[in-house]
């Protein structure tokens, strides 16, 4: 019995390691390769720990790049998009989670079909209609789309976190005299700011990786965003892989350390739905 | 507990007052469903017309439906072809992998042990990144001379000589769907995770009163519990993996000439630099047809299947 229990749990361990090490594995290289000197990139025999540490990629791909305006389109576009996401979809999210009322299962289905369908086919369509609204190579545009993109997912996310909150807490305060806002916004949203919290960073964190909508927008270097311009890295050097590794390790911190303290909740948010079903 | 808050906020109003409700209810819908309306579904069903014009970047002036035309243009393209083979591929290959290694880590990841959390915290991390970048990085890994990946394999005298992975066709195909896998698995973990821990505990306890074993356990109590999630998560899955270019488009690019397109990235390289919207946007439709079908018979097959087992 106990050989039985031993063997089980020496699988368990294996595995478990052997799945972190695959897992780990490409963000530690890609971060080793950031840190070697030019030089050493295609050396043999690799090395698994660079011989000596250099951040000259770093400074190059300011150098050779705007990357530090990338960098800040890239925030302000994800912020702003964030935000107004969150707002509206703390609307609608809130209404299909408290009422009942005809036409409520298609509402739901039709934000559910836009994460489902390909959503390029929009795409040229898209483009057409930005260049008549003049918004093309602004970052507007990206904002206005991202905004849009993300009010189904952060919609669903929602209702399910107020699903979460018993409804006698706004009773209680619409008793007391509150209009059914003022409950929303002074009893339950302050009671459920993880949640919020959560939301906004997945949905900023969706758009800070966003590629294809900014290819279509964006072509002039003060309107670009950080993957936009790691694209056009692919194009111009036939990748130089330091200075992409470089970019992609600057572009990937952020997400990581917002992923890292938001995790637990979107995990919740994701998975409440399916188990439930 | 919704019809309280119904009937406190209600009870005994005049009937204007309860369609005060429903004026409430649509000004907090009304931004989400406008937007989403505008800018997600009148391009959608702008895209779809386009399938049937003669829709082109290059010549915007002359404009007209042209019936099915473009359908059989891009049918007849070898490159369609392949890409609806390797979707095929893609998904299939990606899907099996990451859901066995996925329910694998979430059956290991089941019972609390010290560190779990940390450890969850860390094979989560491929979800913070985009399919873009994880083209790059495993693009740079599996470079052909260079590679890490080609030195790990030759240093455990797993192979010979450096394997040409983006330049060899085969490979090319091997090499997306391991990145894909590499990305996809932490999400059925998660997700397969969740599902067993709402499994009661009594459960369990009783089948070991009975003297069930692991593998009886698991094939009597564990899988029959979370089939609901396993099958509303796959097929979730399936439908995410075929519309997913992203990986590809950075890690091949489609290439070496052509190998490695699926439908979608088939799609994108039609808008992105062939800007022939009218057959990028038949390559969609017929998308679209190929994800209804098949979602139409995996809720009627599923269905059957779960009227046998209970």
């Amino acid at each position: 019995m106990g050989r039985q229990i031993n063997w089980r749990l020496l699988f368990k361990v294996i595995f478990l390691s052997l799945f972190l090490v695959f897992t780990v594995f490409p963000l530690y290289w890609i971060f080793i390769t950031s840190l070697k000197p030019g030089k050493d990139m295609f050396t043999f025999p690799i090395h698994y720990w660079p011989e000596t540490i250099t951040f000259d990629n770093y400074i190059n791909i300011f150098k050779i790049s705007s990357f530090n305006i990338y960098i800040v389109n890239s925030l302000i576009l994800s912020i702003v998009a964030g935000f107004f996401s969150l707002i509206i979809a703390l609307l609608s999210g809130y209404v299909l989670a408290r009422f009942e009322f005809k036409g409520k299962t298609q509402v739901i289905f039709a934000f559910f079909i836009t994460q489902m369908i390909p959503i390029f086919i929009g795409l040229a369509p898209l483009y057409l209609l930005m260049s008549k609204l003049q918004l093309l190579n602004k970052l507007p545009s990206l904002m206005l789309m991202y905004t849009v993109m993300m009010i189904p997912f952060c919609t669903v996310i929602m209702k399910g976190f107020f699903e979460r909150i018993p409804s006698s807490l706004e009773e209680a305060a619409m008793i007391d005299g509150c209009s059914r806002i003022t409950a929303l916004f002074k009893v339950i949203i302050p009671v459920m700011l993880p949640g919020i919290a959560a939301t906004f960073i997945f949905a900023f964190v969706q758009c800070w990786n966003e590629l294809f909508l900014a290819i279509m927008f964006i072509d002039k270097e003060e309107a670009k965003t950080i993957p936009v311009a790691m694209n056009s890295f692919i194009t111009k050097f036939d990748i130089d892989w330091g200075a992409m590794s470089a970019a992609t390790v600057l572009s990937v911190i952020p997400t990581l350390i917002l992923f890292a303290f938001a995790q637990k909740y979107i995990v919740e948010g994701m998975t409440q739905g399916s188990v439930k079903g | 507990m919704k019809t309280q808050t119904e009937t406190v906020a209600e009870r005994g109003l005049p009937s204007f007052l309860i369609s005060k409700h429903g004026l409430f209810i649509f000004l907090c819908l009304l931004p989400a469903l406008l937007l989403v309306t505008v800018f997600i579904y009148y391009p959608l069903f702008k895209g779809v017309i386009m399938a049937f014009q003669n829709y082109s970047l290059f010549d915007l002036t002359n404009i007209n439906f042209i019936g099915l035309e473009n359908f059989k243009t891009v049918m007849a393209e070898s490159g369609f072809k392949e890409s609806l083979i390797n979707s095929f591929y893609w998904v299939f290959f990606s899907l099996i992998p990451q859901f066995v290694i996925g329910f694998i880590v979430a059956l290991l990841l089941r019972r609390k042990f010290r560190g779990r959390g940390i450890y969850q915290a860390f094979i989560f991390f491929p979800w913070a990144m985009s399919g873009f970048l994880i083209g790059l990085i495993w693009r740079w890994m599996l470079n052909g001379q260079s590679g890490v990946i080609n030195d790990l394999l030759l240093k455990l005298h797993l192979i010979d000589s450096a394997i040409p992975f983006l330049s060899d066709p085969n490979w090319a195909m091997v090499s997306v769907i391991v990145a894909n896998v590499w990305y996809g698995i932490t999400f059925f973990a998660i997700m397969i995770l969740a599902a067993l821990q709402s499994i009661p505990d009594e459960l369990f306890e009783a089948a070991k009163i009975d003297g069930a074993n692991y593998v009886q356990q698991l094939f009597k109590i564990t899988i029959p519990y979370i089939m609901p999630t396993l099958i509303v998560t796959t097929l979730l899955r399936v439908i995410w993996i075929l519309n997913f270019p992203d990986l590809i488009y950075s890690l091949t690019n489609g290439g070496p000439a052509g190998s490695t397109h699926i439908l979608s990235t088939f799609m994108l390289e039609k808008i992105i630099f062939g800007q022939n919207y009218g057959q990028a946007a038949a390559v969609g439709v017929i998308m679209i047809f190929l994800l209804l079908f098949f979602s139409i018979f995996y809720v009627l097959a599923t269905k059957f299947n779960k009227a046998g087992d209970f």
